[in-house]
């Protein structure tokens, strides 16, 4: 009798009719949305307190994070079609769509991984005739610089790389703790999700009758979708569109 | 069973030391977690007892202020996380199960991790003592004497670690008592009708699920300030402490509301049971209760009434905590109103609880002197506070304590403890306790600051130092004939019935103590006070609330034992210890991490064992 | 064993009686920091709601346990009992224990805000003018104060560990701290306040009485928190003007020759790296009139009980003492850890260095 899980399976007699583990993956996501709300709090108690280096306006490219924020809305729709397949039984289909979960999952991480370092390895460009009252914070240091600055060389446009590590500023600090903690718990979610897909193809692992084990590990992977839908709406949008940085 | 990957068969020892080690038995981990508790309290007490000697007279040096600074600060960390709560837990873990009518908690192996990471953080946090120093800025920890900078050796690490540990310990307890209670009542018991312990405990199991993440993410953010140069409280940077102190205490007051829930819930049953009446106003309590967990997170800044937040969000934590004085009050009439009336037994149960109910009173009355922003400028980071703090986590939750363990020790271990000893040891505690911490309420008021390890002889604070030192020494002596109670009555005892104060709940309705399974038949419950209802003959045949039990079609199902919580735990374990020594690559943490992997895999894969 | 009957009731008058005088012995206005004993209006305002909310608590405290004490005896389980009636509430009870405590907590509610509000904000100074504003910075482990030049307003005067005050009028004091979280904490005064880095924290304190008063820091700020305290003296305004011109004043200058080597070795050892014997406000205390101080590293008197005149002879025993083992008086002080004179062995002081320390610092008065 092959179980993938001891005791009773899904079938067990429960007072409200809800399955234990159903409930507990609900109750372990109030307690996930209290950590990123003070994740997400702390940012917000820093958001233009930084002293020096770059600030949200000056790294985000919102055009490239729309796309990764759209790759990991559509997981989630891969995911609802994944589900729906497994529980009408149709495994190829289910495969294929748990596959494009995890995929895209995997190209949303991508997507971080080459955003953080161009956000490290960020340059600035200053034009020496720009009026001092527009510059940002960052832009005024490196046009005051006392190595590479416009009155130290004399040039009409100086650079100076001023990279957004987590060392930087209160911005940095708090922006990587955010999205780290939040990419880590979409490895955890890929993980799963390949694991599952793997284990597919062993016979009798996942089929329809536990489709439980499937309905678990989507609603965690929508949890962490709709966490990111708040992170692109506080910290990016709001973070350069005017009236809100 | 070869078709399963980790299908490593399940281990089966009846009795002896590997028993307990793979056990998943929620009776078996409840003593597991009372007797783990009940050494680390003691090994609080005795970081009190040298704190004590050190202050009983000015300007002395029997301790140096480095060592006290640490005593006091891992005397606070351990009666709260190792201490108090895990206490709670061994309460949750024996008798929720047996007040519900169920077999056990929903996730057993669940139950046995959330035990061993919390013996995993104990060990952790105490081993600081020996690795280079323990934690030594306060059990709040407050920023920036956290910093590297301030505090450069391991101890703050071992602090920032082992409260995580303990932080997956407690999360882990709570999301499977808030399954179990919701979800495995017998049928009949609808939510009305629950035991008020298992109500408070719900409610602390609700508690913990919301407030443990916020001092989750507070120690990240300070592990990240320490460990990788991040800002968070990093006031060069332009970071602000107050932001620690915010989090913190976000998190701090729901926790007292963490530990003293439980404590109101084994005084609502010690006393019904032994004033032979209902608790009355069982509504009006539990919604109280309620009340109280959820304005418990509308009052945090009342613990930082000091720090210059502005004269309006001060006034508005005043009167927020002035208001859940209200709902704590009702709780204390209306025990007092079961108490009225009532045919009472005076057993040693109920004098813990009536004594509860007397120094409970008196620390929620120097609560609302603190909820008073003005006059708590004089009496924040005094002695006042310590006098408060003792009174309702010493005089509230743990007299409340030992009062249940009196209460359940005959349905835990089938013996009766010996009843004069027990009241002795009430009287003792119950005069030592008042002569240690109520001179402490003068010491404030008269300007003596906390966290102190010496003060000068014209303060004239020696007196009722000396007073209070006298009281500790006897506290001392009460426990001492606690543990001489409980140990010779565990081991030769009377034998004790299976209802030895005619109780009210159902858990005095089996065997003491009960078999592996609790009840022979899940019964079907028709009322409140389930138990008593069926012995006075009250039960009305009615149609039970909820879903039937299935166990008309099979035999009894009992969980089954593991080794992989104990598993999981050990790599969290070697993980913190990679976490508080890490040496740039996080070796040692990885292989703690890929050993927990393991683990949960083989957990959430591993097969039953074919029925005998 | 307790019946109810005038026994009892004797029994039970001595015991509120005892009550009543135990809780008397706490009360101590003539202590030290006694919040007993408030000498200025912020501690006046702070006691007379500390006061409101005791009494209600006492009377609701002797309510409560008055009755826990009768219940203890009147219902007693006596053989042959059966079970008692079984209430289950009393809504109407209820509601009224309910309402009750809310009404008494609105009564204390509202002085107390009115209180917040009145320490939150400083009154006019009586003489005309704005009131005298003072920065009280906390350091690890001594209060360092910066007073405005009397002379010329953009200037600093820096001192340690000693506070003066005009009588009658209230000052203001803007909080810092150059390090950890402290708290300044004059208890006769009125509440503290705590001083956090990177918040602008302030507070008002009013004496109205001249003479000299104990404050101490209130916020665990590391190992010698125990050790972080201050003196305030409180003295008429013609006083307090002429102590501060005398701390504009630059430091004294000296002629005698063991002095002069003290001079030197001042110098020489690196005390000038740290401490500042001008304006400064170095890692250390500033020096230029320490002297003057009625104690030295705010633990040692430098002055006989009640006297507000150093006495030469402490003040040179006590100079000699923390010169010679500073982590003796002050643990984890900052100089014994970090100082080259207590670190480097090419530095370090031997008797007569220090006894020349000791003559120089006696001539900054």
């Amino acid at each position: 009798m092959a179980q993938a899980t001891a005791d009773h399976g899904e079938h067990e007699a429960t007072t409200t009719g809800l399955n234990h583990r159903k409930m507990l993956m609900w109750a372990f996501l109030g307690s996930d949305c209290m950590f990123f709300g003070s994740l997400i709090a702390t940012y917000l108690v820093y958001k233009n307190r930084s002293l020096e280096g770059p600030l949200p306006i000056d790294v985000f490219s919102i055009p490239t994070t729309s796309v990764s924020t759209f790759v990991l809305l559509m997981s989630s729709m891969s995911m609802v079609l994944a589900y729906s397949a497994l529980r009408r039984n149709r495994m190829k289909t289910f495969r294929v769509w748990l596959a494009s979960t995890a995929i895209m999952g995997m190209t949303f991480l991508a997507f971080q991984v080459f955003e953080f370092r161009v956000f490290a390895n960020h340059e600035v460009v200053v034009d020496c005739h720009a009026p001092i009252g527009e510059l940002s914070i960052v832009e005024l240091s490196v046009r005051n610089d006392k190595t590479v600055g416009c009155e130290a060389t004399g040039h009409d446009e100086v650079e100076k790389q001023v990279g957004l590590t987590p060392k930087t500023n209160l911005f940095g600090s708090t922006f990587f703790t955010l999205t780290g903690f939040h990419g880590a718990h979409v490895t955890i979610g890929v993980i799963w999700l390949l694991t599952m897909f793997f284990l597919s193809f062993k016979k009798g692992m996942v089929t329809p009758e536990r489709n439980l084990d499937l309905d678990l590990a989507a609603l965690y992977w929508h949890f962490v979708d709709i966490v990111w839908i708040i992170i692109f709406t506080v910290v990016y949008l709001f973070g350069v569109f005017p009236g809100f940085a | 069973m070869s078709t399963v990957p980790f299908a490593i068969p399940r281990p089966t020892y009846p009795t002896g030391v590997w028993s307990w080690i793979t056990t998943i038995d929620h009776k078996k981990i409840g003593v597991l977690y009372g007797v783990t508790a009940f050494v680390l309290f003691i090994i609080g007490g005795l970081e009190a007892l040298l704190m004590r000697i050190q202050l009983t007279s000015s300007n002395q040096d029997i301790v140096s202020p480095e060592v006290f600074n640490q005593l006091f600060t891992m005397h606070g960390t351990t009666m709260i996380f190792l201490a108090v709560m895990p206490l709670s837990a061994a309460f949750f873990n024996f008798v929720i199960p047996l007040q519900i009518g169920a077999r056990d908690v929903a996730f057993p192996r669940l139950n046995a991790f959330s035990y061993w990471t919390f013996l995993g953080g104990a060990i952790l946090l105490n081993s600081s003592w020996f690795l280079g120093g323990a934690t030594n800025a306060g059990w709040f920890g407050y920023a920036p004497l956290t910093s590297i900078e301030q505090n450069p050796g391991h101890g703050i690490d071992f602090w920032i670690i082992s409260l995580q540990v303990l932080g997956v310990a407690s999360l882990a307890a709570a999301f499977n008592f808030v399954v179990t209670i919701i979800n495995m009542r017998a049928p009949g018991m609808s939510f009305m009708r629950l035991p008020l312990f298992t109500w408070m405990t719900f409610i602390t199991a609700i508690l913990l699920v919301l407030a443990f993440p916020v001092i989750t993410v507070a120690l990240i953010e300070l592990y990240m300030d320490r460990t990788f140069g991040m800002n968070f409280f990093n006031v060069a940077a332009g970071g602000d402490p107050v932001l620690w102190q915010h989090l913190f205490w976000v998190f701090g007051h729901p926790e007292v509301y963490i530990l003293i829930l439980p404590a109101m819930g084994i005084v609502s049953e010690i006393i019904p049971t032994f004033s032979k009446k209902p608790l009355f106003g069982y509504g009006t309590v539990v919604l109280a209760g309620a009340i109280i967990a959820f304005m418990g997170w509308m009052v945090w800044s009342h613990h930082m009434f000091t720090v210059g937040l502005g004269p309006i969000p001060t006034s508005v934590f005043v009167i927020t905590t002035m208001a859940i004085a209200v709902p704590t009050g009702i709780k204390v009439f209306n025990w007092m109103a079961t108490i009225w009336g009532g045919s009472v037994d005076f057993k040693a149960p109920m004098l813990f609880a009536v004594g509860f109910i007397a120094l409970f009173t008196i620390g929620g009355l120097s609560g609302v002197m603190h909820a008073a922003a003005s006059s708590d400028a004089q009496q924040q980071d005094t002695y006042f506070i310590v006098a408060h703090i003792h009174y309702v986590l010493f005089g509230g939750a743990i007299v409340a304590i030992i009062g249940g363990i009196y209460y359940w020790f005959p349905k835990i271990t089938g013996r009766m403890y010996n009843e004069m000893m027990a009241k002795v040891n009430f009287w003792v505690m119950f005069i030592g306790m008042n002569m240690a911490f109520f001179p402490m309420h003068f010491l404030g008021l008269d300007g003596m600051p906390r966290r102190i390890y010496t003060y000068d002889s014209n303060m004239g604070w020696d007196f009722w130092n000396g007073v209070s030192t006298v009281g500790v020494l006897v506290l001392g002596t009460s426990f001492l004939i606690f543990i001489i109670n409980i140990v010779t009555s565990w081991r030769s005892g009377e034998t004790a019935e299976a209802d030895p104060w005619d109780g009210r709940t159902l858990e005095w309705s089996i065997a003491s103590p009960p078999p592996e399974y609790n009840f022979e038949v899940i019964p079907t419950v028709y009322d409140r006070d389930a138990w008593w209802a069926e012995k006075r003959g009250k039960v009305q045949h009615g149609v039970p609330v909820g879903g039937g039990s299935d166990e008309e079609e099979h035999s009894i199902h009992m969980p089954q034992p593991s080794y992989w919580p104990l598993i999981v735990s050990i790599g969290l374990i070697i993980s913190a210890y990679g976490l508080v020594f890490h040496s740039g690559n996080f070796i040692v943490a990885s292989v703690g991490l890929l050993i927990g992997v393991i683990g949960v895999y083989a957990w959430a894969f591993e097969p039953v064992n074919e029925p005998e | 064993m307790f019946i109810v009957n005038l026994r009892s009731r004797r029994i039970f008058s001595f015991a509120v009686i005892g009550a009543i005088f135990v809780l008397m012995l706490g009360c101590t206005p003539s202590h030290n920091q006694s919040t007993f004993d408030p000498l200025g209006p912020v501690a006046a305002n702070q006691l007379f709601i500390f006061n409101v909310i005791f009494w209600v608590a006492a009377v609701i405290f002797v309510a409560v346990e008055a009755a826990l004490i009768y219940m203890f005896v009147k219902f007693r389980r006596q053989p042959g009992d059966g079970d008692p009636i079984q209430v289950h509430g009393n809504p109407k009870m209820e509601i009224a224990w309910t309402i009750i405590p809310a009404l008494i907590l609105v009564i204390a509610a509202v002085p107390t805000i009115d209180g917040i509000f009145f320490a939150a904000n400083p009154p006019p100074n009586p003489a005309g003018g704005p009131a005298l504003e003072v920065d009280a910075i906390g350091r690890q482990w001594f209060f360092e104060f910066q007073y405005a030049d009397p002379n010329d307003a953009s200037k600093k005067i820096v001192i340690a560990n000693e506070l003066h005050m005009p009588v009658a009028e209230p000052v203001v004091f803007r909080l810092d701290s150059r390090d950890v979280i402290h708290s300044f904490w004059v208890p006769k005064l009125g509440g503290k306040v705590d001083m956090i880095p990177n918040n602008d924290n302030s507070l008002w304190l009013q004496a109205d009485e001249v003479g000299e008063f104990y404050g101490q820091c209130a916020e665990f700020c590391g190992v010698s928190h125990a050790n972080m305290r201050f003196k305030v003296i409180v003295e008429s305004r013609t006083d307090f003007d002429a102590w501060l011109q005398e701390q504009a004043a630059p430091a004294a200058e000296t002629v005698d020759p063991l002095a002069l080597a003290g001079k030197d070795q001042f110098r020489s050892a690196n005390c000038i790296f740290c401490h500042s014997t001008g304006r400064g406000s170095g890692i250390g205390p500033n020096l230029s009139h320490v002297a003057s101080r009625l104690n030295l590293v705010g633990l040692l008197p430098n002055a006989e009980e009640g006297s507000f005149v150093v006495n030469d002879a402490m003040l040179q025993e006590n100079l000699k003492r923390w010169l010679t083992d500073p982590d003796e008086i002050k643990p984890g002080n900052i100089m014994s850890r970090e100082a080259d004179a207590y670190n480097k062995p090419e530095f370090a002081l031997d008797e007569s260095d220090v006894d020349a320390l000791v003559a120089y610092l006696m001539t900054l008065k």
